[in-house]
């Protein structure tokens, strides 16, 4: 067959100027930017260039015991005695001052990440306004939360966020940290500091008391000193289930309350009867999205024997016409993965795969010169105990396997140390309600996937970690009934 | 005829594993002492294998009862509590035999029914309480629901033989999760005879599986079998409970502390016990878009 010529885009760059990133940002402790006591500085690159974008400080013991004390003396001082309705007041600022300074925030996020500015501008930053505008409202109803039950604030609550999602993945956090009155030290991940940073500057042009959040950079020795500091009542990480292992364990004994939301494998069921073209766009959605950098991205997909070879060919198809390039540029669909060592972990991944004797197949696109960047890749012929489909790879790599039954395609997608999420399609509603019962998950999306709202409580089961993000249930981890 | 005194027939105290009386595997025993110091029984020393074999039993088990209704939960927690009911003299006896007053074994064994009428309540009611429709943004119906954890590894108080297991027991299994709980390593003769009321209160086999035997060396069983979800003590006991988390995260188990001075008392019950060994899911589907009809549909 005669190649099919390919739609050319014209180039369609956002400008980097709105970002206006600092030469350096220093620590937010207090109200105030601190120069760590480490003196040092770590460079934060644009993953899609491999250009400095700014210098970040790092902060050492001393410092996370400032920031911890600063915020247990905030709680003390301001925002255990501030009134409820006070409080979301604060959070409602936070919320608007985000939304004013939103184009500046999808600029940095996509220089520092490498994610799309398609899914920075429409996804990223707006749904992070919207989760402090939602907690924002939940600050002087909590007596509404638990029936019967007093919630009661825990006081200083350590975070720390992933690189996948930085600001979304902030919000997520400290808005409903602070609308249950507790206060904040919050590390974002090495590779993408730069929005947090910048959700600090919003802080504090919201004038919240000094203290109540405190933004401290770093890497993993900056999380684990903040994990296991003795006046931190509270600990919500997000990363990977390996980490996530290390702190819960290091956290035994303690009286901490810990959330924990981890990684996963989730699967994406194709059934005959499904709407094929629209399971094929949710199927890339559900793995191509954020470059694959997604815990709960539909990693293992599931296509009913039937229809495999058509459904392969479609999803190939399709996938073939993805953008994969400059994040900057408003039709890219795929942008720069995080970090050289992320492209890393992805290629080594695909050798296994390739070494499993799974059959590899990834598309023509020409990738960047510079910068990290990884084709949309699938293997297909996989087996449910091969590596590449169980564990996370966390990149725009899909595992192809294939069903013929109800419960055969339940007990493989329960087949996994993981429990985030999981997709099924199908025409038939008494199926999606027998597979979504069924399927140990803690998000289902039926005929839909990836899709996320301050509303809507987002957690794991098993190794996935524990709590709930998001909605009525999020409130939980964050206070102690009486 | 003449008159000669009975011979009294003593019981054989057993563990109970996916609904059958075993001694354990390993053939050991410990003497269980009345408060003179007399051995009233021996009790089996559990091992590592039953510990196992009961996990096994509560994971087959747990499909089954995870899927029955709530209302039909809430009939066999009642009915537990019928069946207890009828074995109050029993039960009463054994714990007087190990220093337990009439008085003080006629409240716990009262408070012990009366937890599980309550919690036999709650079977078809938490759902409504902790469920929610959530208003998301797009066209998306989206709701979120409670569901049971799985396998629950429970460790039983040293101060309330029978009161104590149906206080970590009835929130458990009427969430729908199944368990293995660990006996009171002194006075586990209540927790034995309870079994025997399980097993004739139409309890699916291996729902509830109680072993008894030395909390020091069970407990590291427990907390790192790769198949129990999650893991509940009470507060002022005496595991390690550091030991027991750090083996915990090695597969991300969910862990609870339940306080021990509020659960024992009168009135110490509550569905956030439920909740506690509950997962909440959410699960979205699209709505078809009905702005095109108007306001006229």
């Amino acid at each position: 067959m005669a190649k099919k010529k390919k739609w050319e885009y014209s180039p369609a760059p956002e400008s980097k100027q709105p970002a206006a990133i600092a030469g350096r940002y220093e620590l937010f402790i207090n109200g105030k930017w601190q120069k760590p006591s480490s003196g040092t500085y770590f460079n934060s690159i644009n993953p899609a260039t491999e250009e400095k974008l700014s210098e970040i400080a790092t902060a050492n013991e001393t410092d996370v015991n400032k920031a911890v004390q600063a915020a247990k003396q905030a709680y003390e001082k301001y925002w255990k005695k501030i009134s409820p309705t006070e409080r979301g007041k604060y959070i409602f600022r936070i919320a608007r001052i985000m939304q004013e300074r939103a184009r500046e925030l999808a600029v940095t996020e996509t220089l520092d990440g490498g994610k799309p500015i398609r899914e920075s501008r429409d996804f990223d930053i707006p749904t992070a306004a919207n989760h402090f505008f939602y907690y924002a409202g939940w600050a002087d109803k909590l007596d509404f939360a638990f029936p019967n039950k007093k919630a009661n604030s825990l006081g200083v609550a350590g975070q720390i966020t992933p690189w996948n999602f930085p600001l979304l993945m902030a919000a997520w956090k400290i808005a409903p940290a602070l609308a249950t009155g507790n206060t904040v030290v919050l590390k974002p991940a090495e590779t993408t500091s730069l929005t947090t940073l910048k959700l600090a500057e919003i802080i504090q042009e919201a004038e919240l008391p000094p203290g109540v959040v405190n933004i401290i950079t770093g890497d993993g020795q900056t999380g684990a000193w903040l994990t296991k500091h003795n006046d931190v009542n509270k600990i919500a990480f997000t990363g990977s289930t390996e980490v996530g292992k290390i702190i819960q364990r290091s956290l035994a004994g303690s009286q901490k309350k810990l959330t924990l939301e981890l990684g996963g494998k989730g699967a994406n069921i194709i059934f005959e009867d499904a709407p094929i073209d629209q399971a094929v766009e949710g199927v890339v959605n559900g793995i191509f999205f954020n470059q694959g950098h997604v815990c709960c991205a539909g990693s293992r997909l599931y296509v009913q024997e039937s229809i495999a070879k058509k459904f392969i060919q479609k999803l190939k198809d399709r996938i073939g016409t993805l953008l994969v390039g400059d994040p900057m540029d408003k039709n890219t669909d795929i942008g720069a993965i995080n970090s050289a060592q992320q492209l890393k972990t992805i290629q080594a991944y695909i050798k296994i795969g390739k070494a499993e004797g799974a059959t590899f197949f990834e598309t023509d696109c020409v990738l960047p010169k510079k910068g990290f960047f990884c084709r949309p890749t699938l293997f297909t012929n996989v087996a449910q105990s091969n590596r590449i489909a169980q564990e996370e790879i966390f990149g725009p790599v899909l595992s192809i396997l294939t069903f013929r039954t109800d419960d055969e395609v339940i007990e493989k997608a329960n087949n996994s140390p993981y429990g985030l999420s999981a997709g099924i399609w199908t025409d038939k509603g008494a199926r999606i309600f027998n597979l979504s019962k069924r399927i140990r998950a803690g998000v289902i999306w039926a005929n839909t996937y990836n899709l996320f709202d301050p509303t809507s409580p987002f957690g794991g089961y098993k190794e996935s970690g524990f709590g709930r993000e998001g909605g009525l249930q999020g409130l939980h981890p964050y206070v102690q009934l009486s | 005829m003449t008159q000669q005194s009975r011979l009294a027939i003593w019981k054989t105290y057993k563990i109970y594993i996916g609904g059958q009386f075993p001694r354990t595997e390993s053939g050991r025993s410990y003497a269980i002492k009345n408060s003179a110091g007399k051995t009233i029984a021996n009790a089996c020393q559990s091992s590592r294998k039953d510990v196992r074999d009961a996990v096994s039993a509560a994971r087959s088990a747990w499909g089954g009862w995870n899927n029955r209704s709530g209302f039909n939960r809430g009939q066999i927690l009642y009915r537990i509590a019928e069946m207890l009911e009828g074995r109050k003299k029993q039960l009463k006896d054994e714990l007087m035999a190990q220093g337990y007053t009439a008085t003080v074994a006629t409240r716990e064994i009262n408070l012990s029914i009366d937890r599980l009428i309550y919690y036999a309540g709650w079977c078809d009611k938490y759902q409504a309480l902790f469920s929610s429709v959530n208003p998301v943004a797009s066209a998306h119906y989206n709701f979120s629901v409670p569901e049971s954890m799985g396998v629950v590894g429970m460790l039983a108080p040293t101060n309330a033989p029978l009161l104590g297991v149906i206080s970590l027991m009835a929130p458990c299994i009427a969430g729908g999760n199944t368990c293995l709980i660990l006996a009171d390593q002194e006075k586990p003769l209540a927790a034995v005879s309870f079994a025997e009321v399980l097993h004739s209160a139409d309890v699916p086999n291996g729902v509830v599986n109680i072993l008894t035997g030395y909390q020091q060396e069970l407990t590291d069983w427990i907390s790192t079998h790769m198949d129990i979800n999650a893991i509940v003590c009470f507060d002022q006991e005496k595991p390690d409970w550091q030991k027991i988390q750090e083996n915990g995260a090695g597969h991300v188990k969910r862990m609870f502390r339940w306080n021990t001075q509020q659960l024992l008392r009168a009135g110490g019950q509550s569905p956030y016990l439920i909740m506690d060994l509950q997962e909440i899911k959410t699960t979205w589907h699209p709505i078809q878009t009905i702005a095109g009809s108007g306001g006229a549909y």
